[in-house]
């Protein structure tokens, strides 16, 4: 920045010059930006708000998957109708609400965890030991690995029968019997965090880690001269400095968790107790064709994420914008 | 006690490495075993039995599979960035009415879920004849990458000097000479960051493969493990799962550990795609 006030400021006899042909310069690079937009705003309106708004359209429809273009306007009925007294729809389905309340569980248990091991790896990343890069390479390797391979790897390690983790706590006599991991309600929304967990840890490290590197290092020489305890620098000095970055790196995550299909459909299929939203749209959508029903749930989807990202931008915690560079 | 430090902060770095690394050795040493072997615990590597390599590219197109995972993350990497690098251009150097909020929504359609374009989608590719095709697939792959294709390159493209186009333009340049001479060598560390970015998200994008297509040879590679079958209905061929885990993951963790560097600094600039 600094550089460019310089430059400018040397430059500027020479730019008087140029002054009476730079109105058109600057009306003809507006109408070039438009133009490199355009084929962009074209693309983006086509294959995303097209289909939101659609999307919106067949929630007040009885559209079915097999005749899409034969259905009829049935207003809210989708989300709410009463027949003979008895109230029916999307709100008043105890499924849909389970898987609500699945995701909303499974959102703040898993971004919290996260929370907490990402800064631990971050702040051990931080440190200078030897084999530090490489370390910083490994942990990358379960965000790169495909979501639903992953999922089926540990699928497999947590396999009734002949699963190695299963195994290895047998071996540690921490458990008795082998458990079924997936298929038990106790434990089937638990491991689904645990792989998330797994899966997501390093993404969240890596964001705080980032954070980490700009904090100055002089008030951690100044802390140690006085002999503060390290546990008391983190939470008295280097936590409320990257709290901004953590703030940032937990909402996109939760954001993120709020929308999970791939993982949970392939470590539980469409079983009820880990359904997520988003699985339960998709079984009413595609297993189930009823588009109209399933396109209610997409929608309320749609509103809740967006209502969220509303608050959190409203409350000024996040600079989404870079345009104060 | 600083021994102690020591001693509890190298079990936490092994901790955490033995963590991230244990799930796809155990794939490896697993997709190594076949037949009744594999029903037995075992932690360490014993044999090279390559037949479930072999089984999977026979019993079912795995090979077109990937040829087709190829294809569409390719093409949606190569149009996210054509279209991702003119639009970033002038987002990032060109002030003109509007730009924040045209930004904004486009930040906006990245954290869209998935799920609630997914009729509207299908109805669209349906329409155009695309249900079960290779460009079906990339259409709907490009709503996840153009935006932060967008939002991170217009972030490279903003700390780029002021005078680099300022001498091209007063040269009488048009605006398009700029993009493709002036900036796209300028972009290409940027480019090839994003474009990784955009590949490794096509690439594990599972949602929309899985439901706009239908038949085996025109899967891609997510659905095609998560779909895999055995001989019964009861029991999943976990051997051949595994080796073509190990297949499809391979590649991508070279990806990751030669671009190391590239991809922590795009995911840190953008921050909008996990």
């Amino acid at each position: 920045m600094i550089m460019s006030g310089a430059t400018i400021q040397a430059s500027a006899p020479a730019r008087e010059t140029v002054r009476g042909g730079r109105s058109s310069l600057t009306r003809s690079r507006i109408r070039a930006a438009w133009i490199f937009i355009a084929p962009t705003l074209i693309v983006l309106a086509l294959i995303a708000g097209w289909p939101l708004a659609r999307t919106i359209w067949f929630s007040f429809t009885d559209a079915n998957l097999n005749s899409l273009n034969d259905y009829e306007f049935i207003g809210l009925e989708n989300y709410i109708a009463n027949y003979d007294g008895e109230w029916l729809g999307l709100l008043t389905d105890t499924d849909w609400w389970r898987s609500v309340w699945n995701t909303v569980w499974f959102t703040a248990i898993s971004v919290s965890i996260e929370a907490v091991l990402g800064t631990i790896v971050a702040l051990i990343l931080n440190a200078s030991f030897p084999g530090r890069g490489i370390m910083r390479a490994v942990i990358l390797i379960p965000w790169a690995i495909p979501t639903v391979v992953s999922a089926k790897m540990w699928n497999w390690m947590l396999h009734d029968q002949f699963g190695v983790i299963n195994d290895m706590l047998l071996r540690l006599g921490l458990i008795a019997a082998p458990i079924t991991w997936t298929a038990n309600p106790d434990t089937a929304l638990w491991t689904v965090v645990m792989v998330d967990v797994w899966k997501t840890t390093p993404f969240m490290a890596l964001l705080i880690l980032a954070a980490l590197q700009m904090l100055p290092g002089d008030i951690y020489e100044a802390a140690k001269v006085d002999g503060v305890h390290p546990v008391r620098v983190f939470f008295r000095v280097t936590l409320p400095l990257i709290k901004p970055a953590l703030i940032v790196a937990v909402i996109f995550r939760a954001l993120d968790a709020l929308r999970v299909f791939d993982l949970i459909y392939v470590l539980t299929a469409n079983s009820r107790d880990t359904m997520s939203m988003s699985v339960f749209a998709r079984q009413q959508l595609v297993d189930f064709q009823e588009v109209g029903l399933g396109s209610a749930a997409s929608t309320l989807i749609f509103l809740i994420i967006a209502l969220l990202i509303v608050i959190t931008m409203a409350a000024g915690r996040v600079r989404l914008g870079g345009e104060t560079r | 006690m600083k021994a102690l430090t020591r001693i509890g902060f190298w079990l936490l770095v092994v901790a955490i490495g033995l963590f991230s690394i244990f799930p796809f050795y155990y794939a490896v040493i697993s997709s190594f075993r076949s037949g009744s072997d594999l029903f037995k615990v075992a932690y360490r590597p014993e044999r090279l039995d390559f037949s479930n390599y072999i089984a999977v590219f026979e019993r079912q197109p795995f090979g077109t599979n990937i040829f087709n995972s190829v294809v569409v993350a390719g093409s949606v990497v190569a149009l996210s960035l054509g279209l991702g690098i003119t639009a970033a251009y002038a987002f990032g150097r060109i002030r003109f009415r509007g730009r924040s909020l045209l930004l904004m929504t486009i930040l906006t359609v990245s954290m869209f879920p998935q799920v609630a374009v997914l009729s509207g989608m299908f109805e669209l590719i349906r329409s155009f004849g695309l249900y079960n095709t290779l460009p079906g697939l990339i259409l709907a792959n490009l709503m996840l990458t153009l935006p932060f294709t967008i939002w991170v390159l217009t972030t490279f493209m903003r700390e780029l000097p002021k005078e680099i186009e300022e001498a091209a333009f007063v040269d009488g340049a048009t605006p398009w000479i700029v993009v493709r001479r002036v900036f796209l060598p300028l972009m290409m560390p940027a480019a090839v960051t994003t474009g990784l970015l955009a590949f490794i998200v096509s690439w594990n994008e599972f949602l929309f493969a899985l439901t706009f297509t239908l038949t085996n040879e025109q899967r891609t590679v997510p659905p095609a493990i998560a779909l895999m079958s055995g001989s019964t209905a009861y029991e999943l061929p976990w051997g051949t799962i595994m080796a073509a885990s190990v297949i499809v993951t391979v590649p991508i963790i070279a990806l990751v550990l030669i671009f190391q560097r590239k991809i922590v600094a795009g995911l840190t600039a953008g921050a909008v795609k996990g």
